[in-house]
């Protein structure tokens, strides 16, 4: 077995460390409410009738799930030279590991505060921990978790999401 | 549905639905998701190393999520999802989701949860797996969405 390349040292001091402390781009809004409830045929009275609505979350909210889309980018904003990367820390790593292709392996989110329209949320991102040199059928690379923690413009904290990436380099 | 309905081995109707390439784009694009294999033919093929444009992963959170509270109905909420992807969905597979209650519980908060183990599979393979902490509510008038602060331990 090919002994496991060390962590580089830059790497090793980011475990831990809060980074990309940001605020989304945009509002929380209901169009891309009922598309994603419509993406995936979501009938949901909840988020289709206000009066439910109104009865069991005091007005509109997103489902849970969409928590990641609200701090996703634009593909193009005026004055941006570069595209902006979700989840920096995923593609930091990427660069600074010189492994070229990765993927997600395991997401897992908390859910807390519900999300409503209108809400603009904060988001930072803790990397947690990189694994040793692994040999998967995609390539060879490591796995890494990442934490988003994301609150609202109340300081409430609404979710929790933590990734699993497998960064890694094809066989040649 | 009211806690009093559910108990562990209790299992979900099954919800399939034929996966096609505007399942994939309009799940991608409804999730902010501009990443070219999802979209893309030519990307996910000579890129990623795979047949097609592919689901992305906040596309499928949104499809369990349906899957679930399709089930509990609107006072169901979803206290906490993980997920492990095994493998991807394709435009042209039909994907059944499916799922089983592992557990109930009531906890010190009196908030009923169940605890579930949900599939997405396609031709029988387990695509990605998915493991949620839905509470529910103990009876007819109470509603698991007007919890805050401690009263919510998802």
């Amino acid at each position: 077995m090919t002994p496991s390349a060390a962590l580089p040292a830059e790497v090793e001091t980011l475990i831990g460390a809060v980074q990309y402390e940001e605020t989304s781009e945009f509002p929380v809004e209901r169009g891309y409410i009922w598309t994603s409830l419509s993406s995936v045929e979501n009938g949901n009275p909840l988020f289709w009738d206000d009066s439910v609505a109104a009865e069991l979350t005091d007005g509109p909210i997103a489902p849970p799930s969409m928590i990641s889309t609200w701090f996703r980018p634009h593909h193009w904003a005026p004055g941006r030279t570069e595209q902006k990367l979700p989840l920096r820390i995923h593609f930091d790593l990427k660069e600074k590991l010189d492994l070229p292709e990765a993927v997600m392996s395991d997401n897992s989110v908390v859910f807390h505060e519900p999300v409503r329209p209108g809400d603009v949320l904060s988001t930072r991102q803790i990397l947690r921990a990189v694994s040793d040199e692994k040999s998967t059928k995609l390539g060879t690379g490591r796995f890494w978790e990442i934490d988003v923690e994301y609150h609202n413009q109340r300081g409430e904290l609404v979710a929790v999401e933590s990734w699993t990436g497998f960064g890694y380099r094809r066989p040649s | 549905m009211t806690f009093e309905d559910i108990a562990a081995g209790d299992e979900l109707k099954p919800l399939a639905y034929d996966v096609t390439a505007t399942t994939v784009v309009l799940g991608a694009l409804a999730t902010r998701d501009w990443r070219p294999m999802h979209h893309d033919h030519y990307f996910a093929v000579e890129r990623n190393g795979v047949k097609d444009i592919f689901m992305n992963a906040p596309n499928q959170a949104a499809w369990f999520e349906r899957y679930v509270t399709d089930w509990t109905g609107p006072r169901g909420r979803l206290g906490r999802m993980r997920f492990r992807m095994k493998g991807s969905v394709f435009p042209g597979d039909t994907m059944v989701l499916a799922g089983t209650v592992r557990s109930t519980e009531v906890d010190d908060a009196g908030c009923g949860w169940a605890e579930l183990d949900v599939t997405l599979s396609v031709e029988g393979d387990v695509k990605t797996e998915c493991a949620v902490r839905v509470a529910v509510p103990t009876a007819g008038d109470d509603n698991p969405w007007s919890r805050r602060g401690d009263r919510w331990r998802p």
